[in-house]
């Protein structure tokens, strides 16, 4: 019994240590935290440019364009997650290393998720305001973006580690991923519309949620073995 | 029963049998497709509201059936490739792969000539079906562009085998959350038993010589992929010196 207590508060050392790692690299290396938001803000910032500013339009599809601006940035900040450890090493002493390897996988998946996912989704409100988006409608639309960020950081990490190491990755996993992430797409945005309009939003927030568990507990494993088959 | 399937897991050994299944499958699956066509185009009735446009589901159907199948060929033949290492059955998913893409594409080419009379559209987006079909078509784009963009074969082999489990987990929710819209698509009659039978039984038949058609072709590309793969093995160097010898 105590080892087994021992064994765990191990299991969850190694999970906070990884955690703090990243979070620290990212700390010393802020741009990459800071320029997917950057993109966001941009990407956001096209769509009225391109259609029109009438105040009904942007409000028709705002909540789309949030969504896939956020979508869009995630992924972009996604092609990072495994490079640098690639490069210099690290990545062989995370596979060699006593901790199971899915643990430390999905240590580093959130720690992206709160250096990328988080300030985007503390960021939008101030987007979609500009997109004439009602306050009440604010808490579901943070809401569906921590869901839906956190589900794509998981589904993004599987990507990144199948295509770490490889020349022309960052279209690539593009490619990969954004076929996976339309449920995702799909579920949050029309959660938020549907809030916008004053329908009623649970059944879309609890499926989110489903698929947030979903790929939470999932996913790790896919990207732990596809990290092993790219670190060959 | 089963040394033939473990006989069959060697790579000079299908490739030696294969040849036969081909032929029987090519003709099989053509002398159906044309019997099916056949009754299909020209033997049953008009539909009452669609007349003949509703034809078109004679080629639209299988491929649509079809592009599911492949996925789950590839998909199913991968996890076993990954799992027990054999090198065929990865030769069977990377030979799946541009077939699917083909039958998908099909399929939403046909969904979309019947759209144009039918919807008045060529392409409608409210329609889950059209949707989570062109989906599955990036899917495989995406299986075949990870596999080509990974040099060393025994890499690509395993990182697509990981990649095609996780889209094959990942397709039933993205064909639900796609249907979540409300469907203009024809709802099921095939299986519902809406279909008179002499429409009915052509779709039956073409489904079955798409599906014999298909198996031919699939076995025709692994045969293609084997010989490739294993171009550096003995068997392979005796084969092509034998051939050399008789010409």
């Amino acid at each position: 019994m105590k080892e087994l207590e021992q064994s765990e508060s191990d299991l969850i050392a190694g999970l906070v240590a990884i955690i703090r790692r990243d979070l620290l690299l990212a700390w010393k290396r802020p741009g990459d935290a800071v320029n997917p938001l950057m993109f966001y803000a941009m990407v956001c910032t096209l769509f009225p440019l391109a259609t029109g500013p009438s105040a009904e339009q942007l409000l028709q599809y705002g909540p789309g364009v949030l969504w896939v601006a956020a979508l869009l940035a995630t992924l972009l900040a996604l092609n990072g997650l495994f490079l640098s450890d690639y490069e210099d090493g690290s990545l062989d002493q995370l596979i060699l290393s006593p901790q199971p390897l899915p643990l430390l996988v999905l240590g580093k998946a959130l720690a992206h998720w709160l250096v990328t996912g988080l300030p985007l989704v503390l960021m939008s409100p101030l987007l979609a305001m500009t997109f004439s988006v009602p306050s009440n409608v604010m808490g579901i639309l943070m809401l569906t973006l921590t869901l839906g960020t956190l589900s794509l950081s998981m589904l993004g990490s599987i990507g990144a580690a199948l295509t770490v190491g490889l020349n022309r990755g960052n279209a690539l996993l593009s490619l990969l991923i954004l076929p996976l992430a339309m449920p995702v797409l799909i579920f949050g945005a029309r959660t938020v519309s549907l809030a916008v309009a004053g329908d009623a939003t649970s059944a879309g927030v609890y499926i989110l949620a489903a698929y947030c568990m979903f790929t939470v507990s999932l996913s790790p494993f896919a990207t732990a073995a596809a990290l092993k088959i790219s670190n060959e | 029963m089963w040394t033939f399937f473990h006989k069959l897991a060697s790579p000079p050994h299908f490739y030696r049998i294969a040849p036969t299944f081909i032929r029987i499958f090519a003709i099989a699956g053509v002398v159906l497709t044309a019997v099916g066509s056949w009754n299909g185009l020209i033997e049953a009735p008009i539909d009452y509201q669609q007349k003949d446009a509703f034809r078109i589901i004679y080629v639209h159907v299988p491929s649509a059936y079809l592009s599911m199948m492949a996925y789950m060929i590839m998909a199913v033949s991968a996890t076993i490739g990954l799992i027990w290492r054999i090198k065929l059955s990865h030769a069977v998913a990377a030979a799946a792969a541009p077939l699917g893409a083909w039958f998908t594409f099909l399929s939403l080419a046909t969904g979309s000539i019947w759209g144009r009379p039918m919807w008045g559209t060529w392409w409608e987006w409210g329609d889950p079906r059209l949707t989570s079909q062109l989906l599955m078509l990036f899917l495989y784009f995406g299986y075949m562009a990870l596999r080509s963009a990974i040099d060393d074969p025994g890499k690509a082999d395993k990182a697509s085998a990981v990649l095609a489990l996780v889209g094959a987990v990942n397709i039933p929710i993205i064909h639900y959350s796609v249907y979540w819209w409300t469907s203009l698509h024809q709802g099921q009659t095939v299986l519902a038993g809406k279909m008179p039978p002499e429409m009915l039984i052509p779709l039956l038949i073409n489904i079955l010589g798409f599906t014999l058609i298909f198996a031919a072709l699939l076995l025709y590309r692994v045969r293609s992929e084997v010989l490739y793969r294993e171009r550096r093995a003995r068997w392979v160097r005796e084969l092509v010196a034998g051939q050399e010898a008789i010409s």
